[in-house]
């Protein structure tokens, strides 16, 4: 029999993070997220990891830069407000190309904002939150389940593709306990990690670096980057879609909000609306030809996000020229998660 | 018996070496060097010492030492 | 005759970008010699700053990862404990390590970080044109202080050497100069105490490097030189202010 666990998600990024083979954590507390160094502190020096509770999440995520450009698996997470302040390490990390996992259980803003369940970070997580015009893998768990997997996936696809990768959550998927299935550590073709620093030996010098000053050296780097974020949205995509081969209007929504979407299109079939849910999975890459395809067939997307309108635009950006695409959103903050019948009265109106 | 080489044109004429010897042996060319600058040189090489106070002091190690 | 003075192996045979007279060079060769002498350069991982020391893997023959600005000592933080049998060393000047990246080097030397920080300390922004730094002296004249340096509202330069060997984390601190060849064979001297802290595995080794910018100061090499001597080490004393195996 499968062993079953009954956890909170936090946690299950936790030990996804250990199945994953990650043995260094550099974090800073910070609600909601603050379940993840707690675990780790206390299994990896069980497992002669490094747990380090850093002076900041600055410092923190440059610690991840260099245990990362050792070629260790490694990893650190925050909350929207910390995670604002490890921009800056992100950014070196995807000029460098080292991979390393941030989580962020993101929380309501902007500024010191409430630590509700948020969406807001959308444009921050999927944009490129730092300067200098890159991207990283930015993937939204909705369960518990997912908060495992894709934090084992989020290991794989930083040291495929050689760039940071986010699990962007929130607190209703990060402290709500599910059942988890602990997986094992999916197999994955990995590539060698022969650009990463040891001490040179009798060997080439390795330098790992985002600088680059020579005639047309920064921009044959960028192109190569913009290549590897071409890459990322041939292969990598992934979505969900339920109920949609037949659907009038399509939902769409992300992480926390697809779950109550999902139960309010459950009552809307009941009322014999012909309703289905598109669900990114990836944010980035953002399932775009998923979106082309099934608004070749529904004209109707109702976007619902706990923020005034962020991934709405890569929706729009992404539908049949002939889909209407409406939005109902909830900034976030105390008492704004929508319930399911709020979501069933605007699918009602949008259908 | 001891002589020093100056690698001309590494030589950023700084003159820092000049006041690292003893035995003021050393002072700024009049020619340029291929970076524009006046490299140092020797006066009565004979008089070298070889202590390498000019090599120590030189930040862009453009002086050899043998003795 | 023989070879008796000769560039160190882990210094690379290649021209600088350092300005005449500036002392960058010097401590790069002192920092090279330092590794040759424990024969560590093969196992070394330096982590290049933010400043006109970002060259680092230019110069060094050894393994580089490149800092954002002030992060160096996390980022060799995140180094050393993923890969605890390499000898790890950062290399900073003062608007990296003593503005923007004081927390960094305080909490990594708190930690007691078995790695070596070598602080060069030149009163100046250099590779940005010579702004005010932390360690501007009172009344220096900078491009962001044209009036000079104002104590009462930009403060007083500050000591890191002896502020750093006030924590318990920290093994070695020191401060030395390059201006002379007295002090040049004391600073090696101290390099070498302080890499073997590290090499012994007993904790975080500082070394403040005063260092002249003729550049940004508006002086010669020679005028640059002497003020380093007498203006700068007036108020950064040379010294060691933490030895602990002395202790």
């Amino acid at each position: 029999m499968t062993k079953r666990l009954f956890v909170k998600g936090n946690e299950a990024v936790a030990m996804a993070a250990i199945e994953a083979g990650c043995r260094y954590y550099f974090g800073y507390p910070i609600t909601p997220q603050s379940d993840i160094p707690e675990y780790l502190s206390r299994e990896l020096p069980r497992l002669n990891g490094e747990f380090i509770q850093a002076e900041s999440e600055i410092a923190s995520i440059n610690m991840l830069l260099g245990a990362s450009a050792t070629g260790v698996r490694a990893m650190t997470s925050s909350s929207s407000p910390g995670i604002s302040l490890k921009q800056e390490g992100i950014s070196y990390m995807a000029g460098s190309e080292l991979p390393g996992v941030i989580v962020n259980i993101s929380r309501s803003g902007p500024g010191l904002g409430g630590i509700d369940a948020s969406q807001s970070d959308y444009f921050q997580a999927v944009k490129g939150g730092g300067h200098g015009g890159y991207h990283i893998v930015v993937l939204a768990p909705s369960s518990v389940q997912e908060m495992y997997d894709l934090t084992m996936l989020a290991f794989d696809l930083a040291d495929i593709y050689r760039m940071p990768a986010m699990v962007l959550a929130d607190s209703v998927v990060g402290q709500m306990k599910e059942p988890l299935v602990p997986n094992k550590r999916p197999a994955a073709d990995l590539p060698d990690k022969d650009w990463a620093v040891r001490g040179k030996g009798d060997g080439e010098q390795r330098v790992v670096k985002s600088l680059f000053l020579g005639d047309g050296e920064l921009e044959a780097h960028n192109w190569k980057l913009y290549r590897k974020y071409q890459e990322l949205k041939a292969r990598e995509c992934r979505w969900e879609a339920c109920q949609t081969d037949d659907a009038d209007l399509l939902v769409a929504a992300f992480g926390s909000t697809a779950r109550i979407a999902k139960t309010a299109i459950m009552m809307a079939r009941e009322e014999g609306l012909k309703v289905g849910l598109l669900r990114p999975i990836t944010l980035f890459p953002f399932p775009e030809r998923a979106f082309l395809e099934a608004t070749e067939r529904t004209k109707k997307v109702l976007v619902v996000e706990l923020n005034t309108g962020q991934m709405v635009e890569d929706v729009r950006l992404s539908v049949a020229r002939d889909a209407e695409v409406a939005f109902y959103g909830r900034p976030p903050g105390a008492g704004s998660l929508p319930t399911p019948e709020e979501l069933l009265e605007q699918i009602r109106q949008h259908y | 018996m001891a002589k020093i080489v100056i690698d001309e044109i590494r030589c950023k004429g700084c003159g820092l070496c000049t006041l690292a010897c003893h035995g003021k042996l050393l002072s700024l060319s009049e020619k340029i060097n291929i970076q524009g600058y006046t490299p140092a040189a020797i006066t009565f090489p004979e008089k070298c010492t070889g202590c390498a106070l000019c090599a120590e002091m030189c930040p862009d190690v453009a002086i050899t030492v043998f003795k | 005759m023989q070879q008796v003075f000769k560039r160190p192996i882990s210094l690379k045979d290649v021209q600088t970008h350092f300005c005449p007279g500036c002392h960058h060079g010097t401590i790069h060769r002192l920092v090279a010699e330092a590794l040759d002498e424990f024969g560590v350069q093969g196992r070394t991982i330096g982590v290049a700053s933010v400043g006109c020391s970002v060259f680092l893997y230019g110069y060094f023959d050894i393994d580089v990862v490149e800092a954002p600005h002030g992060r160096a000592s996390a980022v060799a933080t995140g180094v050393k404990r993923a890969r605890p049998d390499n000898f790890v060393f950062t290399y900073q000047g003062d608007g990296d390590l003593a503005a923007i990246g004081t927390a960094e080097i305080i909490h990594a030397a708190n930690r007691g970080e078995d790695i070596t920080v070598i602080f060069v300390n030149n009163t100046t922004y250099g590779m940005t044109g010579g702004q005010m730094a932390p360690t501007t002296l009172v009344g220096q004249k900078t491009s962001t202080s044209p009036y000079g340096r104002n104590q009462h509202k930009d403060g007083a330069p500050i000591r890191m050497a002896e502020l750093l060997a006030q924590l318990e984390g920290v093994a070695f601190s020191a401060r030395v100069a390059v201006n002379n060849p007295k002090n040049i064979i004391d600073a090696k001297r101290q390099f070498k105490k302080a890499f073997r802290y590290q090499v012994e595995g007993k904790g975080f080794s500082f070394i403040e490097a005063l260092s002249a910018c003729p550049t940004n100061w508006g002086m010669n090499a020679i005028a640059a030189n002497e003020r380093v001597g007498s203006e700068m080490a007036d108020y950064f004393k040379l010294g060691v202010f933490k030895n602990t195996d002395n202790m």
